[in-house]
């Protein structure tokens, strides 16, 4: 059954809290698509791959009140990897910062949805981002300033591979290993994909648990399935847990997730929707909402 | 002694730091060079060294903004504008955040250490970005005023700093004020506008012009972004000859924004002091102001150079 995104705010049962937040995760990558193709511009791949994590972070975790959106005590959210802008847009709309009517005005002159987010033009986005690399730095920054004000608010910092691939992550790695803030965390949104290529064959990264291990990160051990979000939830009690600061979680993920013939494959990483990609997507999508839904 | 400019600065910002708990440092392991040291003694907890990375440095201090502080984020000024341009675009201006970039050892004020040091570009750099205010401060008053002002400010605001001693200006006027251009000696014959170290050095060219029987007022333009280019322009309309002096190249600093604003409002002639689109060299600081042209005899030179202009021109 179709159940208003409010509704999962209110469910206490975390069976029911993962079954809704797949399928409105589901409705999300439904209602990307179709914008995506009427707009003729954006980045569907890695807005798919992170779709149940931004759906979990904003309706089963963080802090928020989209009545004061700049409230000082709320918890941050930075996505790095700003190109999925749609998917954060669109968490938010649901999430009650904005009309979902608005979703249609995506990458319109006058907009208030940029191509990449603007925090001075969207309620509820905490930092604007587009170039890659910048995230974890400004992430660090806020969780300072949670611990020099004495507040406990928390801060998410969201990455995909083009991230790791600029150095300044890697110095924003090591400065927040020597101050060690708390409640800041690095999730990583492992699809494997980038704009050119599979990672492997663009910028090898290696084992990305390994290198922030290295770097003195605490790392969620295990394997975490970013599609699953009772597997998600499992994370977030990890990082409710005891152990050093700061911590990271590698969700494994799938570029352009739900769409057959676009899992995994770098042409969709920002190719427009064409008719013909809409028309063969949109019933695999339908499909798997109805199939979440049935399970309610 | 008079203390290097730096020096001034740090011990300012450490002092404000007594009064104003929203105000946080962060240095990218230059503490000793920028001066930024005395705030970190004073106030570790609000201290933050983030090592040799001047992109992590600018963004982590945007972080910071966005919760409430005011961090005033210190570095070399070439390392500032070349190797956190994305940052200090990309996080602070498009996003207005309240953010002091300090930069130091401007111009070529790090003389010693040779060109990849020496910052004569950072001006032309920073001043195409949306909402910064880009400051140059002529002496240890102006350096310290600027910091003050600069923290007053609502967006991101880079304040040029000297390594050195620097000579103390005379008594001012009227009071330093971001976006004000500031007079510090009339006279009708021509303008001769400044920042840094050349407003002394323009009030030394225009002592010599005056035993000669030339009046040049001398104007310091201390905010070169936002210029006032309407107070300018009434100046020079009186003028008709400009002469801009700067320890920067000539193109893209204050040069570019005295000639961009004034060629929309009033017709001039104009001469520039500045390093002439090279690379400049290790040496003592003095010599080197000497050799690449930035010197009271230069200004002079110029002021002359476009007298006889203008009047080849009337004629």
């Amino acid at each position: 059954m179709t159940f208003p995104p409010q509704a999962l705010l209110a469910e206490t049962d975390p069976r029911r809290q993962a079954a809704m937040t797949s399928a409105l995760a589901r409705r999300i990558r439904l209602e990307m698509l179709d914008i995506l193709h009427r707009k003729g511009t954006g980045h569907w791949g890695g807005a798919a791959s992170a779709c149940e994590l931004l759906t979990a972070l904003y309706f089963l975790r963080m802090k928020v009140d989209p009545a004061r959106p700049r409230d000082p005590d709320r918890d941050r959210l930075v996505l790095s990897k700003g190109h999925a802008s749609l998917l954060l847009y669109a968490v938010l709309a649901h999430r009650g910062f904005f009309s979902p009517e608005l979703l249609g005005t995506f990458r319109d002159a006058d907009s208030n949805l940029q191509g990449h987010p603007c925090m001075r033009k969207t309620p509820g986005v905490d930092m604007s981002t587009g170039a890659l690399g910048h995230g974890l730095s400004v992430g660090l920054g806020m969780a300072l300033a949670a611990q020099l004000a004495g507040k406990r608010f928390w801060t998410y910092v969201v990455v995909g591979e083009g991230c790791l691939d600029e150095g300044q992550t890697w110095e924003a790695a090591m400065a927040a290993a020597k101050f060690r803030p708390e409640r800041l965390a690095l999730l990583v949104d492992h699809n494997k994909v980038q704009l050119d290529g599979p990672s492997d064959l663009i910028m090898p990264l290696g084992s990305i648990a390994r290198k922030l291990d290295a770097f003195g990160w605490n790392v969620a051990p295990g394997a975490h399935d970013g599609h699953d979000p009772a597997a998600i939830m499992e994370t977030f009690r990890w990082l409710d847990g005891p152990g050093p600061w700061p911590r990271a979680v590698i969700y494994d993920t799938v570029k352009g997730k739900g769409v057959s013939f676009m899992e995994g494959q770098s042409k969709w990483h920002g190719a427009p929707v064409d008719d013909a990609g809409w028309a063969q997507a949109r019933p695999e999508l339908t499909a798997a909402l109805a199939e979440a839904e049935a399970l309610l | 002694m008079t203390l290097t400019m730096r020096e001034a600065f740090g011990r300012k910002l450490a002092a404000l730091g007594r009064t104003r708990p929203d105000l946080v440092v962060l240095d990218a392991d230059v503490s000793s060079s920028s001066r930024s040291l005395h705030f970190a003694a004073e106030h570790p907890g609000r201290f933050f060294n983030v090592g040799v990375a001047e992109a992590n440095l600018v963004d982590v201090a945007g972080g910071l903004a966005t919760c409430g502080f005011h961090p005033v984020v210190n570095a070399f000024a070439i390392f500032l504008a070349l190797k956190a341009a994305d940052q200090v675009r990309n996080v602070l201006c498009y996003n207005r955040l309240p953010v002091v970039l300090a930069g130091t050892y401007a111009g070529l004020s790090d003389s010693f250490d040779g060109a990849s040091h020496q910052s004569i570009a950072d001006v032309a750099i920073l001043r195409g970005l949306p909402n910064l205010t880009v400051v140059v401060p002529a002496d240890n008053a102006g350096a310290e005023a600027a910091l003050e002002a600069a923290l007053d400010a609502d967006g991101p605001v880079y304040v040029r700093l000297n390594r050195n001693e620097v000579p103390d200006l005379p008594p001012a006027r009227e009071p330093f004020a971001l976006g004000r251009i500031r007079s510090w000696r009339d006279g009708g014959d021509l303008t001769i506008a400044a920042c840094g170290i050349c407003v002394a050095l323009a009030l030394a060219a225009a002592e010599r012009l005056a035993r000669i029987g030339v009046q040049a007022e001398v104007l310091e333009i201390a905010t070169i972004k936002p210029l006032d280019g309407d107070a300018l322009a009434a100046r020079v309309a009186r003028t008709g000859k400009l002469v801009v002096a700067e320890e920067h190249s000539v193109i893209g600093g204050l040069a570019g924004a005295c000639a961009e604003a004034l060629a929309e409002r009033v017709p001039f002639l104009m001469e520039t002091v500045g390093i002439r689109d090279t690379f400049t060299e290790s040496g003592p600081y003095g010599e080197l102001l000497e050799k690449y042209g930035i010197s009271a005899g230069e200004i002079e030179r110029r002021s002359l150079a476009l007298l006889v202009k203008s009047q080849a021109m009337a004629t």
